[in-house]
């Protein structure tokens, strides 16, 4: 009898069933009609790669997924330099003065509005006179994912035994090499999957790289997001496809890794 | 010493480089915001009236303390359009809230009833679409809202209505991206909380003759409210600053308060009362925030 209490019943499968239904049909929906031969969004014209077709020959859109990409990599890797480094201070580091005024900087662009964000560094940059462009962007990307980064490896460190450092201290390292040499393999994984949160929050972002951007250096997202506000286009559902479908091979490789980190005795990281 | 204290000091050196990344690039920029939200507007490149200009020594500094001025803000409470689109953000973020607690509730309970095993595979699809672009998750609506899109297809093949529905450009459209976007945010916290929950609690309840529902709603959903908090608090924050969603999906007539941001900024270039507007939308979200970081507190200070 008291087994029944903790139990599935119909109505949690109802729940569950719709509302996986509900986050993922649209995206179904989506990644189908990309494939669809008929210009007309809506009528069903056939298998067809006509819409990939057109956007390897549309030049904006490519500089635009290029300079995404450029953007993606270079901002997720820096905020992973940064990131780790901060998780290392806070975990490793213990109490030190300013320790909560660092955290709550690194935490606060999760949930601060993204135009605000935007706002801010816009006018920074205009009073530092920067010329807006690839830098502008990879900096706001980066200050707005390092949190994302600290977030995991933190988590990881934090989950890890001590005394393999001591350990390796009592036998002649010192903080930096047991660092280098013992903690650092350890939390690789983490590291990488920072790296690829960072990158797809980067791939993904239109209102702060809108503030941040100059002209003529648009990202993917800026440019479909004028497109889209044009009116739906087959070309489109091609190329959020492709975004898809790359993050979708971010997402593996990272739940590999956190497996592969997780595997090796530590709980997993969260994410 | 022992070795954690000596591992300590150099760790601290570890965050020096994003400390000062952090300061350089949050910190100082709210500053300028504050700034210019205090400034005079003009015609120029930056619109803005410069406040401070260092070279020019002490006097010069005062001189421009006495130049600050509230009419920016002033103006933010005496107009109209801005008291609206506060107004607005706030009724829409508390209903999407609602709507969301109604949807990611039930979905987050029963993720928690799954067999462990599927319990990491519920939660990795859950965490999936927070993966995939937000943007492109909210396209993908814009296919099947639309005119002739498939759920005006589905309604009238169904015979549920005679004429196609307008759906895009609508608050139902809205409340749709809303609650489709942020409903990963929901369903995260309240299933922590409810798959932490101790099962030997509703077999007492069962045992001393409570019905199931009588058991959900003495025992359950009493002990899940840190995680209703949570979750409530983590999608009414960034959804009182939402633009893309408002943007794309509803109508062309009363604005949230970041769009109303923005078009000050972009389209009237009145870059003093967008800096005055954002830091008043700042302000208005201070209470969330702060309930927000007192409950992770609480949180966490059960945990251990």
């Amino acid at each position: 009898m008291a087994r029944k209490v903790n139990s599935l019943s119909p109505f949690n499968v109802t729940a569950l069933a719709l509302g996986m239904a509900f986050l993922y049909l649209p995206i179904v929906i989506l990644v189908i009609y990309s494939f669809n031969a008929s210009r007309l969004v809506t009528v069903w014209g056939g298998w067809s790669l006509r819409w990939y077709y057109e956007f390897f020959n549309d030049r904006a859109m490519l500089d635009a997924a290029w300079m995404s990409l450029r953007v993606a990599a270079v901002s997720a890797t820096i905020a992973t330099l940064l990131g780790t480094l901060a998780a290392v201070g806070l975990v490793r580091g213990e109490r030190f003065r300013g320790r909560s005024l660092l955290s709550g900087m690194l935490y606060a662009p999760l949930v601060m509005p993204e135009v605000i964000s935007g706002l801010s560094l816009l006018l920074l940059f205009v009073a530092l006179n920067a010329e807006r462009g690839f830098w502008t962007v990879t900096i706001a990307h980066t200050t707005l994912t390092i949190c994302f980064v600290t977030v995991v490896v933190q988590s990881r460190l934090a989950s890890l035994d001590r005394s393999l450092e001591e350990a390796a201290m009592d036998l002649g390292c010192d903080p930096v090499q047991a660092f280098l040499r013992v903690t650092l393999p350890l939390i690789i994984p983490a590291i990488a999957a920072g790296w690829m949160l960072a990158f797809t929050l980067s791939l993904d972002d239109v209102v702060i790289a809108s503030f941040t951007t100059g002209p003529g250096s648009a990202t993917l997202p800026i440019r479909i997001y004028s497109e889209v506000r044009l009116g739906v286009k087959p070309e489109i559902n091609a190329i959020c496809t492709m975004v898809i479908a790359l993050i979708a091979v971010v997402i593996v490789i990272a739940s590999l890794a956190s497996k592969l980190s997780s595997s090796q005795g530590e709980s997993a990281a969260p994410l | 010493m022992s070795a954690r204290r000596i591992f300590a000091q150099p760790a601290r050196f570890a965050a020096i480089a994003p400390y000062l990344w952090m300061v350089l690039f949050f910190l100082v920029p709210f500053g300028f915001v504050l700034k210019i939200s205090l400034s005079q507007t003009a015609i120029a490149q930056p619109p803005y009236l410069p406040l401070f200009d260092f070279t020019e020594g002490w006097a010069a500094i005062k001189a421009a303390f006495a130049q600050l001025s509230l009419d920016n803000f002033r103006l933010l409470v005496s107009d109209n359009l801005y008291i609206s689109s506060y107004l607005r953000s706030l009724v829409v973020a508390v209903a999407s809230t609602l709507i969301l607690l109604l949807i990611g509730y039930p979905i987050a309970y029963g993720m928690a009833r799954l067999p462990q095993r599927w319990q990491a595979i519920a939660m990795m699809l859950v965490i999936v679409p927070f993966w995939t672009s937000f943007l492109i998750r909210i396209y993908a609506w814009i296919n099947i809202l639309q005119h002739d899109g498939l759920l005006n297809k589905i309604l009238l093949a169904l015979h549920l209505v005679s004429a196609p529905v307008v759906w895009l450009s609508t608050d139902t459209a809205m409340y749709i991206g809303i609650v489709y976007s942020y409903l990963p945010f929901m369903i995260l916290p309240l299933y922590a909380t409810l798959a932490k929950m101790d099962p030997s609690l509703l077999e007492a309840a069962s045992d001393l003759g409570a019905s199931p529902v009588r058991a959900f709603w003495l025992v359950t959903f009493p002990l899940s409210l840190p995680g209703v908090g949570a979750g409530a608090l983590l999608c009414f924050i960034p959804i009182v600053g939402e633009f893309v969603i408002p943007d794309l999906l509803a109508g062309s007539g009363s604005m949230m308060i970041g769009q109303t941001l923005w078009l000050e900024f972009f389209t009237n270039k009145d870059w003093p009362v967008a800096a005055a507007a954002a830091v008043a939308l700042l302000v208005l979200l201070v209470p969330p925030l702060l309930l927000y970081d007192r409950l992770q507190r609480r949180q966490l200070g059960a945990a251990d």
